[in-house]
């Protein structure tokens, strides 16, 4: 995020684009009701009928995979209509020129046409956006898990600077990450491109550094995306994989890929807290402990760097992750010690890591820090680009509208959309083996009343999806919460593994598969059911 | 409780209720507004299930608390006391009205913070009682389980279930942390006794001001799952052998080397966790890269 959470209540309107907030970001989801209640405005662009629609100002139903289009349509009569913040735009930006053009083309009519919201919701949305003092986006993986997912956040950047929505408080972009320290992982240097603190792995320079700090010889070239790395495994190219806590099997698009894709390792290592999916696959298991039984940080959405303390100590022999990779280097024979522990451990980070140079255990004692925090003495910064970007300039980028990988048609005529639920999380290996489970313990897949009379099913009645890839079984829910069209599942539950019907196409920049949408059919075990034939009606 | 003396005001006024103007003079601890708070007092203990013996709330209650310091030992009106049925309908906590002092906390955080507006007043007077519509259950209101009225409620009438019997709040150690689901991370207290966890309070310093959502609240017992992992496991013959450490590092490390020096670190992929430290993961990425000679690293951020 280049703001952080609690100046959503500064700001005068929130525009909420594929993220279903009070679901997968709950208390990011009070903050935004929170605002609504004191009278700021809220804008909701969702296909879905997301909990925040409640609130609403104004709603954009817009069709799966159709974000930029909708975001250009925004920005063309912001433009049309004289709303943009010219003093920002001449001073701190760059590519207005190519962008007007681009956007041109977007006319509230065509977007219209392309996204299904009406143009006169288009051009409302846009006036209010436009004319606010103070604005702010948010959005999550119903943003960026697109093919074009790298295009839509440029789409969703350009708005904020061509109304000078950057480098104050209650502005911004912010992007929520959905895992608690998926943020720290990226800062880590846990990228196939990038050292800690995002110091590009081909960049010779800051290779012989990274050489002599770690006193090692390095690798020169980038490495794989882990949807590349399924592909290099199923070719035999890569050999042996190291798992620390993720569950790809139920995680990555296409599972039934994955799968064979760890088949065919020569050698599997998984080190996890629970006999996962991905655990089962793997010739050695190395017992983990939890968030409660070790210490070290966090790094949360808005940047902020937290302590985690240990509450309890393990009653098995399973350790802590950072101490079992330490071992293990030492059985490799280098000499790795850490006598201090993850105390020690952010000493070391904060010296090769400029975000994280002035951050030590002892400071966060006293409370979070928000990275940047260069020095032992700085403040940390709560809200980014305060005087400058980056990279000098906010660049204007170009996009444009690309439909999705795959789309739906005769064979396969509905749109599956996947996401979170509220009471569970990611693969369910933690929410599911706790009471959140007596909430809510299957897969309810979700469909329009309009389609379940077409096909005639009921509330509660069992069905088979089927994509490209892969089928699974599911009980469903009718409701309105997804538009006509389409159907929504999670990815929570192990059985009903959703991740096998999704597609691998992924985003050809950052490398993030389309998880969101594919093509499926459903089929209802019992064919006596149906009425009416599934081709019959169409979607879009 | 809040009643305060406004010089020059005939009547006591209700702070909460009360704009400041200039020139104002308050009296929040004179001789008039102790004996109402103590008049007060008299009247909620009068109507409250004071078995504080065994009360899970003993010694960190706000009831006590407040009685301790205006010196009210007793209640000179011994009359009717309704006595409500314990609701143990959900999963999560228990609702004891007997012991509600119809405070409204429960009321305010649950509408102005989560939304959720499941609590009001009901009737009036002595029969006042603060709960859901039609005395639902939580299941059929729109409670989204957040816990939060738990944790404001400064008595015993929200109660954890898992801290039911589970020790004294003296005996109890709260431990600060960071919530290990999604990436608001919040900040929150891990109630532990005898090295377990038993519930979870509200901690203010996070972005999260003290409130939280149903998975930070309630989401930790799969820290004492009995399918959690203890020891290193191999796989031989198709089944899973359980070793010691030292058997399973050394066959990994050897593996890792002749995997290495047979085809090179790019027959390596190594993919850490969202759901580790910071310092763990800055560990792998130096192990994969600087031992293992790849730049294979990912993890599901993309996902
Ligand atoms: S748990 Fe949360 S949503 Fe449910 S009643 Fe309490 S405050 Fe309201
Ligand atoms: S917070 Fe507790 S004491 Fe106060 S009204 Fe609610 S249930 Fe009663
Ligand atoms: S309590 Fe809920 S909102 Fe807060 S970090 Fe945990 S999962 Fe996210």
């Amino acid at each position: 995020m280049t703001n952080s959470i609690n100046e959503i209540l500064e700001t005068d309107v929130i525009l909420v684009i594929g993220s279903n907030t009070t679901e997968a970001h709950p208390v990011t989801g009070y903050r935004i009701r929170q605002a609504v209640q004191n009278g700021k405005k809220l804008i909701v662009a969702d296909p879905r009928k997301i909990e925040l629609v409640k609130y609403a100002d104004l709603w954009l139903r817009h069709r799966p995979g159709t974000d930029i289009a909708l975001l250009n349509g925004l920005a063309h009569v912001i433009l049309r209509d004289d709303l943009w913040d010219k003093q920002f735009v001449a001073e701190r930006s760059e590519g207005f020129e190519e962008f007007k053009k681009t956007v041109a083309k977007y006319t509230p009519e065509r977007v219209a046409e392309i996204t299904g919201v009406e143009a006169g919701l288009i051009e409302q949305a846009a006036r209010m956006y436009g004319k606010a003092e103070k604005a702010t986006i948010i959005y999550a993986m119903g943003i960026t898990q697109h093919a074009s997912g790298t295009h839509n956040v440029m789409a969703v950047a350009n708005l904020a600077i061509l109304t000078g929505n950057v480098g104050r408080p209650g502005t911004g972009v912010d992007p929520l990450r959905g895992q608690n320290n998926v943020q720290g992982a990226c800062d880590m240097g846990c990228l196939p491109n990038y050292y800690p603190s995002y110091q590009p792995v081909d960049d010779p320079h800051v290779q012989s550094n990274f050489e002599r700090f770690w006193q090692a010889k390095l690798p020169q070239e980038v490495g794989l995306t882990v949807t590349e790395m399924t592909d290099a495994a199923r070719q035999g190219k890569i050999k042996c994989m190291y798992i620390m806590g993720e569950n790809p099997v139920l995680s990555d698009p296409d599972g039934n890929r994955v799968v064979e894709a760890l088949q065919a390792l020569e050698f599997l290592v998984v080190q996890d807290i629970f006999l996962t999916e991905t655990a089962q696959l793997a010739e050695v298991v190395l017992p983990a402990v939890t968030f409660a039984e070790k210490n070290g940080t966090f790094t949360n959405t808005e940047r902020r760097i937290q302590l985690v303390r240990k509450a309890i100590d393990t009653t098995s022999s399973a350790k802590p992750d950072w101490q079992i990779i330490i071992e293990l280097a030492q059985k490799m024979g280098h000499f790795w010690q850490y006598p201090g522990g993850p105390e020690q451990i952010m000493e070391e980070i904060a010296r090769c890591a400029p975000l994280y140079g002035g951050i030590s255990h002892h400071r966060l004692e006293k409370g979070g820090i928000h990275w940047p925090c260069p020095t032992p003495g700085h403040p940390g910064t709560a809200y980014l680009h305060a005087d400058g970007f980056a990279r000098g300039k906010g660049k204007f980028h170009s996009v444009e509208h690309v439909p999705p990988a795959e789309e739906p048609d005769e064979e396969y005529p509905l749109l599956l959309i996947t996401g979170r639920m509220l009471y569970h999380f990611h693969t369910g290996t933690m929410s599911r083996r706790s009471h959140l489970e007596e909430l809510r313990s299957e897969e309810l897949a979700m469909m329009h009343p309009q389609d379940a009379e077409a096909y005639g099913i009921k509330d509660k009645d069992r069905i088979v999806v089927e994509s490209r890839r892969g089928k699974v079984t599911t009980r469903v829910q009718v409701t309105d919460f997804v538009p006509p069209g389409s159907i929504f599942m999670t990815f929570h539950f192990k059985e009903t593994p959703t991740n096998v019907l999704t597609i691998a196409s992924t985003d050809p920049i950052c490398k993030i598969p389309e998880l969101k949408v594919c093509a499926v059919k459903i089929r209802v075990p019992f064919p006596g059911q149906a009425r009416r034939h599934p081709e019959s009606f169409s979607c879009h | 409780m809040c009643v305060v003396e406004v010089k020059g005001a005939r009547k006591l006024m209700a702070a909460c209720a009360t704009p400041v103007s200039d020139g104002m003079e308050v009296l929040t601890e004179s001789d008039r507004v102790i004996n109402a708070r103590r008049e007060i007092l008299r009247l909620l203990i009068a109507n409250h299930d004071l078995r504080c013996l065994t009360c899970e709330r003993n010694g960190d209650c706000r009831l006590q608390d407040y009685c301790y310091r205006y010196k009210v030992e007793d209640t000179p009106y011994k009359g009717e006391v309704i006595e409500y049925p314990i609701d143990t309908n959900n999963p999560f906590f228990i609702r004891d009205y007997s012991k509600c002092i119809r405070c409204g906390k429960c009321v305010t955080v649950c509408a102005e913070i989560n939304g959720a507006y499941v609590y009001d007043f009901m009737h009036r007077g002595f029969e006042t009682k603060v709960t859901s519509a039609y005395d639902d259950t939580l299941q059929e209101t729109t409670c989204t389980f957040c816990g939060m009225c738990v944790n404001v409620c400064p008595v015993a009438a929200l109660v954890e279930k898992s801290t039911l019997w589970a020790g004294r709040p003296w005996e109890i150690k709260k431990v600060t942390t960071t919530c290990p689901y999604c990436g608001v991370g919040c900040q929150l207290k891990l109630k532990v006794k005898d090295n377990r966890i038993i519930g979870v309070a509200a901690d203010r310093s996070g972005p999260n001001l003290g409130d939280l959502c149903s998975k930070g609240q309630f989401g930790w017992d799969y820290v004492h799952s009995p399918d959690r992992l203890t020891d290193p496991l191999v796989k031989r013959n198709g089944k899973f052998i359980k070793v010691s450490w030292d058997e399973a590092l050394n066959y990994v490390a050897a593996r890792f080397k002749d995997i290495l020096n047979e085809w090179g670190g790019r027959a390596f992929a190594g993919l850490s966790s969202a759901k580790c430290t910071n310092e763990e993961n800055y560990l792998f990425q130096k192990f994969m890269r600087s031992i293992l000679q790849t730049n294979n690293i990912d993890h599901c951020a993309r996902l």
